[in-house]
């Protein structure tokens, strides 16, 4: 039966087809972040606590509760749910949960270290598959590297084993990684394992920037983030590495995401679906945790969040004089990372500009040529004229280079 | 084709799917290993798919319902079977339905 076109049954896959013909539902994903614990103790984490807190895991919710969360998001339209830590599998009725939202017609996309699957997880991975591929989140691959990273002696076997367990029992999953310095000279050797990997659709993805500690909770940690920061140069190198490829798509997306974008605080899709934390707090989205902007779902409904508390984030404006004096001037937001989750950990507000960030968005563009040498990108008065030659020249240089001539199709 | 099914049996979703109706649209959930052909694959049913389930999922029998689609559609009362017939073999097949219990 398999693969064969039928008269009746439409398959809908993401890529071929749009799933909804008239509107979207009001939830079409929801992020849970089943604990803030983990069994790693990594050297860049900006979330993770002791695996064995038992304070904190006594302010997790309960199985009851999440299954009542879950069923919200069924019935608002959700077709998948993201279980993230922490390390989600440190909770001892994962699988219970992964069956009520399996059951629920959900899918499950799991993000984990690996270290915790185990032989009766992936049988009941095969058994119920998950529908999405599960990501898994590689620190190193020599236990050097890898323990230099998680802090756990023992950890890089365990890794290796639930790795193990997945490709064995052909379970879907595909990698991403973390540039560090204690892995920094194995990315080529992650890039061919992943290549490797039939679930693979590109390159795995990287973290770079080392965001600050999510919760404000430890000084001393984020000064050792701070010192595992790239600097904007080699980060710059780094997102070069599949430039080739990537540079026909870079084009067209500052052609349409590169833009002065003035005040607003939000121009990006938080609050359409978000995170909710380990203990019913829905954030507008995974990194931001600011107190003020979350929603006490023990206290409410997802619906209510949706419909109410989350469309106020769109109209919030940003007060900060040096954010409106660069920021909202500045036609590179499209490219750089500022936001109000980044400006939370690094300043405790919502408006203060990253200067790590600008660095980034100002040597990226200026390695793009959108800028020259010493030019601040909230100074530029040509900026659309900008945008829109310099995407037209990348297109003649790209047609040069396939042998076409510019302007022609 | 047709000696494998049973006009007087109800046939009904089976456990191994879960059907949602989101947004107007029906999407088929798989739950178990081998109903989708694809990792991560949704099944919805075309327009003549979705007529039959919404006959199937009020529980009636297949003649009852293949009479109904008669009444509710002008194609020839060939073709409705034939569409009926099709569409729960194949749906036995791929485990989205099941047979309840045979009435007679
Ligand atoms: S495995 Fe993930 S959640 Fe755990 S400490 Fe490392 S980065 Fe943090
Ligand atoms: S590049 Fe600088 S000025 Fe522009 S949005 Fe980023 S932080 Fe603000």
């Amino acid at each position: 039966m398999k693969g064969i076109r039928s008269p009746f049954v439409i398959r809908k896959t993401r890529q071929q087809h749009p799933l909804w013909r008239k509107r979207q539902p009001l939830l079409s994903q929801l992020d849970i972040e089943l604990t803030e614990r983990c069994n790693n103790n990594c050297i860049h984490c900006c979330i993770n606590l002791p695996a064995a807190n038992r304070s904190t895991r006594i302010r997790e919710l309960d199985t009851t509760q999440w299954e009542s969360i879950l069923r919200q998001a069924a019935d608002l339209g959700a077709l998948t749910v993201r279980f993230t830590g922490g390390e989600p599998l440190l909770r001892k009725d994962f699988p219970d949960l992964y069956i009520i939202a399996r059951k629920l017609g959900l899918k499950v996309l799991l993000f984990t270290n690996a270290r915790l699957i185990d032989a009766k997880l992936a049988h009941l991975f095969i058994r119920i598959p998950p529908l999405e591929r599960i990501e898994v989140t590689v620190f190193g691959l020599t236990r050097k590297s890898y323990e230099t990273v998680t802090k756990v002696h023992g950890s890089f076997l365990e890794f290796q084993k639930g790795v193990r367990l997945l490709e064995e029992n052909r379970i879907p999953f595909i990698i991403k990684g973390v540039y560090l310095p204690a892995n920094a000279d194995e990315v080529n050797q992650i890039e061919a394992w992943a290549a490797a990997l039939p679930w693979m659709e590109h390159p795995p993805d990287f973290s770079l920037l080392m965001e600050l500690r999510g919760r404000r909770d430890s000084p001393a940690k984020n000064r050792s983030l701070l010192k595992l920061r790239s600097s904007p140069e080699t980060a710059v190198t780094f997102m070069r590495r599949h430039e080739k490829k990537n540079m026909p798509g870079m084009a067209s997306f500052c052609e349409r995401f590169v833009g002065i974008k003035g005040d607003i605080l939000f121009s990006c899709g938080a609050g359409t679906g978000g995170c909710v934390d380990a203990y019913g707090r829905w954030q507008p989205c995974l990194s931001l945790r600011h107190p003020d902007l979350t929603y006490d779902l023990l206290k409410g409904s997802l619906e209510d969040a949706l419909t109410r508390h989350f469309p106020t984030l769109k109209g919030m404006k940003a007060q900060n004089p040096d954010f409106l004096q660069r920021c909202a001037r500045c036609f590179l937001r499209g490219l750089c990372e500022q936001c109000p989750a980044w400006s939370w950990s690094e300043h405790g507000n919502l408006d203060t500009p990253v200067e790590y960030l600008c660095q980034i968005a100002h040597a990226w563009a200026h390695h793009l040529g959108i800028l020259a040498a010493g030019e601040k990108s909230w100074e530029i008065q040509d900026a659309s004229q900008r945008i829109i030659s310099w995407a037209k020249n990348r297109s003649s240089i790209q047609g040069n280079r396939e042998g076409k001539s510019p302007g022609k199709k | 084709m047709k000696q494998d099914i049973d006009l007087k049996a109800i046939y009904v979703p089976s456990e191994d799917v879960v059907a949602r109706e989101i947004e107007g649209e029906l999407i088929i959930v798989p739950i178990v290993a081998g109903i989708g052909d694809g990792l991560d694959d949704l099944l919805t049913l075309n327009e003549t798919g979705k007529a039959i389930w919404d006959q199937l999922i009020q529980k009636k029998q297949l003649s009852e319902i293949i009479e109904l689609l008669k009444k509710q559609f002008k194609s020839a009362a060939e073709k409705i079977e034939q569409d009926v017939y099709g569409f729960v073999k194949e749906l036995l097949k791929r485990g989205i339905l099941k047979m309840q219990s045979p009435r007679s």
